[in-house]
């Protein structure tokens, strides 16, 4: 099979639906034939022209609110915010009205809409374009949160995402754009809700998110050099949140590790922590959860400090070993 | 026909008796919240529009069936002028399942998306993306509707108004701002808020006319808004009309109106706009007095039946609670 960037999966997910659906088309800030910022709408304009590669002015909350008056009219906008950071700026369209409008209104009406949007930091871009916000969208009903790792992942994920009818905050991180894998060509869909074992393993799950599930798998090699055989969940989506085979798992291993790249405090790693204390797996625990999670500082400029400010392999390698009394 | 009765195209002498009813019915509908209020009938909170009838009625008169409208807090009125029935909205300000939002919404998100209501809204300033992305569905679809925004003084000083007017305005977006100015931002006098004299007049920085109407002149209103839809539906892009009015009634229940005088309510009420309109109609031979009294007296019994109804509808079970959260 072909290897595709998950750059360019997510790019080949959106040019392949709306080649198929005329009511797709994408808004953003200078992806028109600047090609976004990271690049992942290069090339589309001249296939689908400025009427469906929409450039807009920066205006975070206009775009956000025009996308969702048109997906309550009838049309499937992928909307592309510039960073994930500037979700400030779109917020109130996204929380206020898009996760809500439905439920006001008493289940008329809907609001397909995907907000596509770069996160995360390593790329020495600091504090306000660095961060991982993902747990503040997960907490709004309403809405549905996508955080996929892989190539194949990202374009599964996205077309489940443009073919649901609700809001869906999809976050790519801009590490894992230069990172490859298979990726088929046809298109296909992974459903929102349903987790992946990366990696399977007997003495610890390791459940991680975004660019944390590629060093929780070079973590759990190193381990494997130990004799350690963990884990590696990848939910996919927070919300729907697959806490089952997150069960199954801690039921099997008996120990429990969850790494993101998001501030641990109330972080979305919390949520998964207490599920797991409040289900069945609860009892199956041979050592305490572990959580590990960025520092509660804003991401600083310098390589050598904003490394330190999130987890890193070493990090994981040190938390497996201390649930497995191993250090 | 004289000066005073020069109707638009779009509206028949044989319409100006149901749009007299709708006048009477937003005014009854609304004093009959007031006093459900007053006595605890109903809970919650709600923005009456007393007084500023004819802006809502006078605008939606130029609409054709196909055409929609965002609305704001203070709604009741743009929801009866939409088409909206007094029954499924009295039953939606009683909490009950007959409602328009099934109970869910409240005076705040009444909305009737099939018909083109796009719903009420909490947040100030909501509206004005959501209609431009609504607009830019008609746009995209060659679907030949206009959507009607409305929005107070007070939303005119949101970020939203500048990011999505701009938008509209780049776009030639075929949608229409009406600003309803009522003199107030709930407390706030928009003489001390602003520092132009007519909010029209922001429309120069968009390269789009603006235009001050007569708020409480029914006729005004609709001639007003008739060029601007016009211009919108056909692809000229959008305008700012300015409605100068007055809320008779405070911002919300709980409001003591220490910042106005009684002396400034009673000027205002003489230019009351369902008085103006029957005297205009009485004179220029459309009915009578006594045909006026007729209608009105229609008007009131429709809301008392509105309110038997809203009485004997049912109660949400509690199973309603999680239902219409998603699509």
């Amino acid at each position: 099979m072909r290897e595709l960037t998950y750059l360019e999966a997510v790019r080949e997910a959106m040019s392949q639906e709306m080649r198929d659906n005329e009511d797709v088309f994408v808004l953003g800030e200078d992806i028109g034939v600047y090609g976004g910022a990271f690049g992942v709408t290069r090339g589309m304009i001249e296939e689908f022209g400025p009427e469906r590669i929409r450039n807009t002015p920066i205006s975070e909350a206009a775009i956000s609110g025009t996308a969702v008056g048109a997906a309550l009219t009838g049309m499937r906008p992928i909307l592309e915010l510039q960073f994930s950071d500037f979700m400030t700026i779109a917020m109130d369209n996204m929380v206020n009205q898009a996760a809500k409008i439905r439920y006001m209104y008493g289940g008329k009406g809907k609001v397909p809409m995907v907000l596509r949007t770069p996160a995360g930091s390593g790329t020495g871009a600091a504090a306000q374009h660095s961060q991982s916000l993902e747990a503040w969208m997960a907490h709004i009903p309403g809405l549905k949160v996508v955080q996929p790792s892989t190539a194949y992942d990202a374009k599964g994920l996205l077309k489940a995402a443009i073919d649901d009818d609700n809001p869906v905050i999809f976050y790519e991180h801009k590490l894992c754009y230069r990172t490859k894998s298979d990726v088929p060509e046809e298109l296909y869909s992974i459903p929102l809700g349903k987790a992946d074992i990366k990696k399977q393993g007997t003495d610890v799950t390791i459940v991680a998110t975004a660019i944390m599930v590629h060093r929780a798998l070079e973590a759990a090699e190193e381990l494997e050099k130990e004799g350690i055989h963990a884990e590696v969940i990848d939910p996919r989506t927070l919300v729907p949140l697959d806490i089952d085979t997150i069960v199954q798992s801690v039921q099997k291993t008996g120990r429990l590790v969850v790494v993101h790249e998001a501030v641990k405090r109330g972080g979305f790693g919390g949520e998964i922590a207490s599920l797991i204390a409040e289900s069945e797996a609860f009892d199956y625990l041979d050592a305490p959860i572990k959580r590990l999670g960025g520092k509660a500082v804003p991401i600083p400029y310098n390589p050598e400090l904003e490394k330190a400010a999130v987890p890193g392999v070493a990090d994981i390698v040190t938390a497996v070993k201390e649930t497995l009394n191993r250090l | 026909m004289t000066q005073k009765l020069k109707l638009p195209p779009q509206v028949k002498e044989t319409e100006l008796r149901d749009l007299y009813k709708q006048m009477w019915l937003i005014r009854f509908f609304e004093e009959k919240v007031d006093e459900f209020f007053a006595k605890g009938m109903i809970h919650g909170t709600t923005h009456l529009s007393v007084g500023q009838e004819a802006s809502a009625v006078g605008s939606i008169a130029v609409l054709e069936e196909q055409d929609k409208i965002t609305s704001t807090h203070r709604g009741h009125g743009h929801c009866i002028a939409k088409g909206a029935t007094v029954n499924g909205m009295m039953a939606e300000l009683f909490g009950r399942t007959t409602g328009y939002c099934k109970g869910k919404g409240g005076s705040m998100h009444i909305a009737d998306v099939d018909k083109g209501n796009l719903g009420a809204n909490g947040i100030v300033g909501g509206g004005f993306a959501i209609a431009a992305g609504a607009a830019l569905t008609s746009q995209m679809k060659n679907a030949g509707y206009v959507v009607l925004c409305f929005f107070g003084d007070g939303a005119s000083n949101e970020g939203s108004f500048h990011e999505a007017i701009n938008l509209a305005s780049i776009w030639k977006l075929p949608v229409v701002f009406i600003c309803e100015n009522n003199q107030y931002g709930m407390s706030g006098p928009v003489r001390e808020m602003i520092n132009i004299e007519d909010i029209a007049a922001r429309a120069a920085s968009y390269g789009i006319p603006g235009k001050v109407v007569d708020g409480n002149d029914v006729f005004d209103v609709m001639n007003g808004v008739s060029e601007a839809v016009e211009r919108a539906r056909n692809g000229e892009g959008p305008s700012i009309i300015e409605a100068k009015t007055y809320r008779s009634k405070g911002h919300s229940k709980s409001d003591a109106k220490k910042y106005r005088t009684r002396e400034e309510e009673k000027e205002w009420q003489l230019r009351d706009p369902i008085k103006l309109m029957a005297e205009v109609l009485i004179e220029e031979g459309i009915f009578t007095q006594q045909e006026a009294d007729q209608i009105k007296a229609e008007a009131k019994k429709e809301i008392e039946e509105s309110v038997e109804f809203a009485k004997n509808s049912p109660e949400p079970t509690l199973d309603a609670l999680m239902e219409d959260i998603y699509a």
